[in-house]
């Protein structure tokens, strides 16, 4: 046992309003610079819908993440040898016109224009180029048009026969899905990378990308199957979501954590299993949610907590890990599951997948919502159980079916005691079939519903003040520069 | 005087401040050390381009390396008349194909405005230095017979008469204008390399052949490498 830590997030999808609030925090602290303009290192996008980049989840055009090879796994993107022979032109690198090139508007057009019979307009012009351009894309082109035939239809999670039902008008719903790094335990950014400039932080598994080992030979952009990570085209040089880890060292939960506004964020410790990775990211498909439950440890168990001293792991992330959030949705709870399991990156982003509103139907005009068989109700979901396996297990329809399962429990728990109008005998049922109780179901409520902001964000010490120690005899050597002997030289673009 | 300025001391301070420059760039400005690929922003003419060019190029410095180590071996392959056309032709293919790709890239740059935003004069002049170079090669190949063996007597001896440095002009200085500017060219690239661009085969990322898939970086523990080692390869 390889006892580590790992910074972890869980999402909790009914709760998203899909305002754009986090994406907006995040632009403003990191990619407001010449060359990420493009970059959304927290986005949100509607499902059904092809996301950004267009269709990034269809790893046949885009090549991301791990596919089995024998009794393991193997890049897709490209082995070493044809890395090697690929360099010069990365055969499978998105482009920008994946994304979408960014614009301004020439304002200064609206005062200097001539006296006319029209009002002047501001026209769109390329951030890249300068030039006039007309926009047809944009960091969430697709908002909000679930029920659309150019855009949800082409979501790659559907199957043929779904994209037709789906446009049915009693059908038609819609979900967000915000997504950052996943700062996964195999990514498949670092393990592509030639020059070795990605790596995993040890001591709390946040994954960054050195800007001055980076050589942009831009096998990341491909490796990343979540496309997380993004070439800037001015500095020539790849850049990813970071954790906000300045904020992190600091005691703050990330821009995006901390200003979302239907606090669907939660973040804390998992210990894990650093000695299971390979095997569990080697697991056949319907295995691998279970399997990578399995490899995050009890961080109560004393067993774990001996092995977490020996392998260097500071108490004060134990005791975090004891009180984390997600420990208790992933784990404890079992209703957060990861985004794309099958990519085999093994994310430590996790998601609860949406409860969407039951389909009803209309009979002689009259819209009628079947409440009464709540379980069955889920086979009637608008979007097919399928759709959600495909997001979230890899196609095992089971495992998704149990959460909603538990969510469906916990509500009708509350409304039960709150309304009073629920049969007990079917809550009853309820309570056997998903193995929650109602202390549990009260748990699992407040912390939904009612969670402060120190209940959602449990941040370890990151003991900045060892490393400073540790990498530096005298710190005040370093005490006119910025930060402990922090970034040298100048960051611009070579020639 | 001419000469000995130009093939007794200029090599010796391209080569200087080729080494100095690089080294401090190296440590003072390592952000700019990159191939600064343009890929992302235009790939389909990149393709021809780059894949030729690097290719081909790969080609004839390989020959010329070859040449450069082992020059008697390529005198005797060249005694018979078979075996030498196969070694020029071989030579001018490679050839060929370097012009053709950074004919490519120096049109992509220049008529696309996406390329053009990112492209600094010390691109420009970098590619007009190596077009230089490349296209007194392929002249010395199509008219200059033959480019090899001549390689081998004359130019391999200067070359390593300046590499031991006790530079032999007399090697060189009767050859023709052409292969002179070849020559000096070639030098003004390595005076080039720590200005522009060019820094990025000094950087080529050998170790990924051997370094397990996964980096992990500790604080409080010794760097060591994840456990997925798969695909040694
Ligand atoms: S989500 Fe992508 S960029 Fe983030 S760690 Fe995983 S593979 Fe790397
Ligand atoms: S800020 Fe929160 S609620 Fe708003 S879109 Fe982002 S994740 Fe959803």
């Amino acid at each position: 046992m390889d006892v580590r830590a790992q910074i972890s997030m869980m999402f909790h999808l009914d709760k998203c309003i899909g305002c754009h609030t986090c994406s907006v925090a995040c632009k403003n602290i990191w990619t407001d610079r010449e060359g990420t303009e493009y970059m959304w290192w927290n986005n949100v996008e509607t499902k059904p819908g092809t996301g950004y980049p267009t269709k990034w989840e269809d790893q046949e055009k885009y090549k991301g993440g791990w596919q089995p090879k024998g009794k393991t796994i193997k890049l897709k993107v490209a082995d070493k040898a044809s890395t090697f022979a690929n360099i010069f032109h990365q055969p499978h690198l998105p482009t920008i016109d994946d994304y979408y090139e960014p614009w301004t508007y020439k304002y200064s057009d609206l005062f200097d224009a001539k006296a006319g019979d029209d009002q002047p307009t501001a026209r769109p012009v390329s951030l890249i180029t300068g030039k006039n351009i007309d926009i047809n894309a944009g960091p969430n082109w697709d908002d909000d048009l679930s029920g659309s035939s150019v855009y949800a239809k082409n979501d790659p999670n559907l199957t043929e026969d779904e994209k037709q039902a789906l446009f049915e008008i009693e059908r038609l719903t819609m979900f967000y899905l915000p997504r950052i790094c996943n700062h996964c335990l195999n990514p498949a950014c670092v393990a592509s990378c030639p020059s070795g400039a990605l790596y995993k932080r040890g001591d709390d598994g946040i994954v960054l990308l050195d800007q001055n080992t980076c050589r942009a030979w831009r096998f990341c952009i491909s490796g990343c199957p979540y496309k997380k990570t993004y070439y800037n085209w001015k500095t020539g040089k790849s850049e990813k979501c970071i954790l906000c880890f300045p904020r992190l060292e600091t005691g703050q939960a990330p821009a995006c954590f901390h200003s979302c506004v239907g606090r669907i964020r939660y973040l804390g410790v998992l210990l894990y299993d650093a000695d299971k990775i390979e095997a569990t990211a080697s697991a056949p498909e319907n295995e691998l949610v279970e399997l990578q439950r399995e490899m995050i440890l009890d961080p109560h168990d004393p067993e774990v907590i001996a092995g977490a001293e020996k392998s260097g792991v500071h108490f004060s992330m134990v005791e975090a890990a004891q009180k984390s959030p997600v420990y208790k949705f992933v784990k404890k709870w079992k209703l957060a599951l990861p985004l794309h399991p099958e990519f085999r990156t093994l994310p430590m982003l996790f998601y609860i997948p949406p409860l969407l509103p039951v389909l009803g139907r209309m009979e002689d005009g009259v819209y009628n919502v079947d409440s009464d068989e709540y379980f069955t109700s889920l086979d009637k979901a608008r979007l097919p159980m399928r759709y959600m396996a495909s997001l979230f297990t890899a196609g095992n329809e089971e495992q998704v079916r149990l959460v909603l399962e538990k969510l469906l429990t916990v509500r009708t728990y509350k409304r039960a005691e709150e309304v009073g109008d629920m049969d007990s005998d079917k809550l009853k049922a309820m309570f056997e079939k998903t193995g929650l109780t109602p202390e549990l179901c009260e748990e699992i409520y407040r912390l939904t519903s009612l969670p402060t902001f120190e209940d959602r964000f449990v941040i370890p010490p990151m003991h900045r003040e060892y490393v400073a120690e540790l990498t530096m005899d005298d710190p005040y050597t370093f005490k006119a520069e910025i930060g402990f002997g922090g970034f040298k030289g100048r960051i611009e673009r070579g020639t | 005087m001419y000469d000995q300025f130009w093939f007794a001391v200029f090599p010796y301070v391209c080569l200087i401040i080729a080494i100095v420059g690089s080294a401090w760039r190296y440590a003072n400005d390592r952000f700019s050390y990159s191939s600064l690929s343009s890929q992302f922003l235009e790939s389909r003419q990149l393709f021809w381009g780059s894949v030729a060019w690097h290719y081909g190029l790969l080609g004839v410095l390989a020959v010329h390396f070859v040449g450069f180590l082992i020059p008697e071996s390529i005198l005797w392959w060249n005694t018979v008349p078979m075996r030498l056309y196969l070694m020029e032709t071989t030579g001018f293919i490679l050839a060929l194909l370097t012009l053709m790709g950074l004919i490519m890239l120096i049109v992509r740059r220049m008529s696309k405005s996406r390329i053009r935003a990112v492209t600094s004069p010390m691109d420009m002049v970098l590619l007009t230095v190596l077009l230089v170079q490349v296209a007194t090669g392929v002249w010395t190949a199509i008219f200059y017979r033959w480019g090899s063996s001549w390689y081998a007597a004359f130019a391999v001896p200067y070359l390593w008469s300046v590499l031991q440095f006790k530079p032999d002009v007399s090697l060189v200085n009767h050859l023709p204008t052409v292969v002179h500017i070849h020559i000096l060219n070639a030098f003004l690239m390595v005076l080039l390399i720590p200005f522009t661009r060019l820094v990025h085969f000094l950087v080529v990322p050998i170790p990924y052949a051997w370094r397990p898939h996964q980096v992990v970086r500790w604080n409080r523990r010794e760097d060591s490498p994840g456990p997925l080692e798969v695909e040694k390869t």
